[in-house]
């Protein structure tokens, strides 16, 4: 447990200053959906705190899960969460959700094909 | 890498790895994901639960749970994530989270400590997550007789039950292969039954 060490941000004993004490984030974000820099939030034309700006550096190379954000910046999930909702809505990062094995209705065939490659991909592995 | 320009068709899966307390549930992640295993951590609190007001802000009777993750890129566009579950299965508030969308779950066991696996089984059937047992080999001896396990564990014959080295990434990959074939006949048997 990461809570009350003596990090020098200090961000970890109140969890939820960075976010002003706002629990609930303006989108629901899975923990796998994968976050990605937009061109907006890489040009660095915006007003953003220290946890917006690790964020855009964090997701300006390889997309990352919000799970891994959260890790990274050792900030619990709902907070990570109500950050990365708020700068999507701002245009800084797109966030992609996962497609699902049973979203797709009818003959599930988007589930299955999305499964087929994560199946050849382990046997590649 | 992913290049910034076409991910339109960006997505990501996840597989949840569970067990008892100390089964080796971070050790199989370890052995196969391309990054060392992360941390994340949420935190629950009766705030959590909708209350968004600045005075509530949880400082105090907070309950935190841990989980450890691995990444696999299967490839450009598709991420596949290995998810161990909270040691403790009384944080069940974050299990619900895990298990929605998950292509399915590895149930991770010592045959020493079966029971410790109960509360886990019943949660996936309740929740019809399909899962596959996957019995750890600490030191490379297959001490039981995999139907006994499964006797034991009263599961239906269709779950897989096989043996594993958590260690091991040739071993871990194979179980992992398991699971998404079986989900995969699982589809195809249930496609077939509606038509």
């Amino acid at each position: 447990m990461v809570l009350g060490g003596d990090e020098p941000t200090g961000s970890l004993v109140r969890p939820y200053a960075v976010t002003r004490g706002r629990t609930r984030p303006q989108l629901e974000i899975a923990l796998e959906a994968l976050v990605e820099t937009t061109a907006r939030g890489r040009s660095g034309q915006f007003l953003g705190g220290r946890e917006q700006k690790v964020i855009v550096n964090l997701c300006g190379g390889r997309l990352q899960s919000l799970a891994e954000i959260a890790a990274r910046m050792e900030v619990p999930l709902g907070v990570a969460r109500v950050l990365v909702a708020d700068m999507a809505a701002d245009g800084l990062l797109a966030v992609h959700e996962p497609t699902g094995f049973d979203a797709d209705g009818g003959d599930g065939s988007v589930g299955t094909e999305l499964l087929e490659r994560v199946l050849s991909g382990l046997r590649r592995l | 890498m992913n290049s910034p320009a076409d991910t339109s068709r960006v997505t990501s899966a996840k597989i949840v790895i569970a067990g008892g307390f100390g089964v080796g549930k971070t050790t199989l992640v370890g052995s196969v994901s391309e990054i060392t295993p992360l941390t994340t951590e949420a935190i629950m609190t009766s705030a959590s639960e909708g209350v968004d007001d600045n005075n509530l802000v949880p400082d105090k009777a907070t309950t935190t749970v841990a989980m450890d993750f691995g990444r696999i890129t299967i490839d450009q566009d598709l991420i596949l994530y290995l998810f161990g579950t909270p040691g403790q299965t009384r944080f069940w508030f974050m299990w619900d989270e895990l298990v929605r969308g998950a292509i399915g779950a590895i149930v991770l066991v010592d045959t020493r400590r079966l029971a410790d696996c109960f509360s886990v089984i019943d949660f996936f059937e309740h929740r019809k997550l399909p899962y596959l047992v996957a019995v750890n080999c600490f030191d490379g001896k297959q001490l039981h007789d995999l139907n006994d396990i499964r006797d034991a564990l009263q599961i239906s014959h269709d779950v897989p039950v096989m043996y594993t080295d958590a260690r091991n990434r040739e071993s871990t990959k194979q179980v992992l292969i398991k699971l998404v074939e079986y989900v995969l006949s699982m589809r195809r048997t249930r496609t077939v039954g509606v038509h």
